[in-house]
């Protein structure tokens, strides 16, 4: 019993009885801990805090990739991006798509998790169909998708034409360009948050359903009465994860348009990639990747403040 | 395994004792219309979801021609051929770029579990100074996309030469703070006691951790490597940038550049497309419940 406290002194640091022992003892957790905690905080502080660092430099500077400039130049890479009509166009892009791909990638999602949940048969089938797309790589699913949106030979044509529509140049007119990418996207994405719709569903004890059931609800009743509800927090979770996943577009529309900037579909990571590394604008494209981030940050404190407010009532 | 073993890992991953699905209700008829219903729209919704990809396999067994003929039958004119394939694989830089991307991939996996399980495990179980502010930091890190860090990253590896290396190409992907999160919860609810009764028997901090703690968090460790592996298998934007030898690339940049070259090829296109989405595939039918369990559990950042 004696020897359980002196350990869990230690563990939650607490002074031991004997202030000598302790102290060695106490060193010796320091060493123990900081060779646990080095590999990680190595790559952290090289990969991810120094990035963040030299970034907000290389926004003062006129740094070029090929190593030309690197001057010192204020705040004009932030005063260029805030008039720079690109900059605005794909940030529009961005939210655009956004909110084009956030609300069927969590409705859909949301009903086939409720449609498996309900126990009918070939649950293999069901989960294997809407989650397989996720597991493939964004070159994959571009080829496949550019290949059905081919204006001549494609599928979405032959169905427009068995459907009697006028075929649509879907990937090369700019009026269809992101919705044929949202399209795509709501194909290869939605299976993730098919998933995680699922797992909170198959968190609700089916007493629960039992005793609905026993009071004779039917299966909407028990749907909104029961289920619903209790996804509450799934949804929110699901919903910033998606805004968050949505807002980094880049793989897939720029892959499907063939790596061609379109003003239509250029996303604002395409932005920065297309400033550093087609223009060699290191400098400024690090400025708009700070904008970009700033955004993030916004979204992600509102959503702290709405899930906080979530909580309270 | 017996219960003490199992109640840590129940703790967290399984919060309420979870079901395959919704079990047959009492008074439920089988063909209920609501059931019948739902199964015709389920179905309905899997033919769409399998359709674009059974439409790439029957345009990779056909001829370029009949691929390029538009015409929607699912067999050409000229019948099945394998020829698609045959020539994608006598190209050669499919294995390795195959081969590229399942060792960076397994790299990737490793080296952030194992690097994410060391620090997890000291802020769950030890005391140093600066603890609790290092852990905001890793937090609050979680909301930094990497997209945002592709400039001064490129820079780094620049100033390391590791431009155009796997090295380079791994080293910036095991960073991942959000990880570090999930395995704190987890071990945060293993049983003390059990750690308590091993350095009664004179066991180090080493020891415990190897031969008790891992041991028990196999299934989070299992969901976190699954969850790692997929991302770093499919990553495009950091293997794009940071890999220019065609030789070094892994599958989704080395497909990349095979369609802008030859981009009117779509039987050739299909057959890359299927035979770079079959390992994932088959791997996903061999493990479907643990990847399931591994993305909701990772997915939702261990809640």
């Amino acid at each position: 019993m004696t020897t359980t406290a002196s350990t869990r002194a230690v563990v939650t640091g607490r002074k031991s009885t004997t202030p000598l022992r302790a102290a060695g003892v106490q060193r010796r957790e320091q060493l123990v801990s900081w060779t646990f905690l080095a590999p990680f905080l190595i790559t952290f502080a090289l990969f991810l805090i120094w990035p963040i660092v030299h970034g907000i430099y290389l926004s003062f500077t006129d740094q070029s990739l090929t190593g030309a400039g690197g001057g010192f130049v204020g705040f004009a890479n932030y005063a260029e991006a805030l008039v720079d009509p690109i900059m605005w166009q794909s940030m529009w892009n961005t939210v655009w798509f956004t909110l084009l791909s956030t609300v069927p990638l969590v409705a859909i999602a949301l009903l086939m998790a409720a449609l498996v949940d309900r126990g009918l048969p070939g649950q293999w089938l069901w989960r294997l169909s809407f989650f397989m797309p996720y597991l493939l790589a964004s070159t994959v699913i571009s080829q496949i998708w550019v290949w059905i949106f081919n204006p001549q030979i494609g599928a979405a044509n032959n169905i427009l034409g068995a459907l009697g529509l006028e075929p649509i140049a879907w990937l090369q007119n700019p009026d269809t360009n992101m919705l044929s990418i949202v399209i795509a996207t709501i194909w290869w994405t939605v299976g993730f948050n098919f998933l995680l719709y699922l797992a909170a569903m198959q968190n609700i004890p089916s007493q629960q359903y039992e005793a609905a059931s026993l009071d004779g609800a039917g299966a909407w009743r028990r749907f909104w009465s029961i289920t619903l509800p209790q996804l509450g927090p799934a949804t929110v979770l699901i919903l910033i994860l998606q805004i968050l996943a949505s807002l980094k577009l880049f793989d897939q529309a720029y892959q499907m348009l063939g790596g061609v900037a379109s003003d239509t579909t250029r996303s604002i990571v395409q932005y920065i990639y297309e400033a550093g590394f087609v223009n060699y604008r290191f400098g400024y494209s690090a400025a708009i990747s700070y904008v970009f981030f700033a955004i993030i940050v916004i979204v992600g404190v509102a959503q702290a403040l709405v899930t906080r407010r979530k909580k309270e009532l | 395994m017996s219960t003490a073993t199992l109640s840590p890992t129940e703790a967290v991953t399984v919060p309420r004792a979870r079901r395959a699905h919704r079990p047959r209700l009492p008074g439920q008829k089988p063909f209920a219309p609501l059931r019948v219903t739902a199964f015709v729209i389920l179905a309905l919704l899997a033919i769409g979801w399998l359709l674009p990809f059974l439409w790439a396999v029957a345009t990779a067994f056909k001829t370029e021609t009949d691929a390029a003929s538009g015409d929607p039958s699912w067999v050409g004119a000229t019948g099945i051929t394998g020829d698609a394939f045959t020539a994608i694989l006598s190209q050669g830089n499919v294995y390795v770029w195959a081969w590229n991307s399942l060792i960076t991939s397994i790299a990737i996996t490793v080296i952030t579990v194992a690097i994410s399980a060391g620090a997890a495990y000291a802020f769950s179980r030890l005391d140093f100074r600066g603890r609790r502010w290092l852990f905001v930091v890793i937090i609050a890190s979680i909301v930094v996309p990497p997209q945002v860090l592709i400039i001064p990253l490129f820079y780094e590896m620049l100033a390391f030469n590791l431009v155009d290396t796997h090295g380079g190409l791994i080293l910036p992907q095991v960073v991942a703070p959000a990880m570090v999160f999930i395995l704190k919860k987890f071990f945060d609810a293993v049983p003390i006691e059990l750690e308590d009764a091993a350095r009664v028997d004179g066991a180090g901090r080493f020891r415990i951790f190897w031969s008790i703690v891992l041991p028990l968090s196999r299934p989070i460790l299992a969901s976190v490597a699954i969850f790692v592996f997929i991302g770093a298998w499919n990553n495009f934007l950091w293997p794009f940038l940071v890999i220019n030898d065609t030789t070094l690339m892994t599958l989704p940049v080395g497909l990349q550049t095979v369609i802008s070259a030859y981009g009117v090829q779509y039987a050739q296109v299909m057959a890359q497309a299927v035979l770079a989405a079959l390992p994932l595939i088959i791997v996903f039918i061999i493990f479907q419940k643990q990847i399931v369990k591994g993305v909701a559990t990772s997915g939702f950042g261990g809640q």
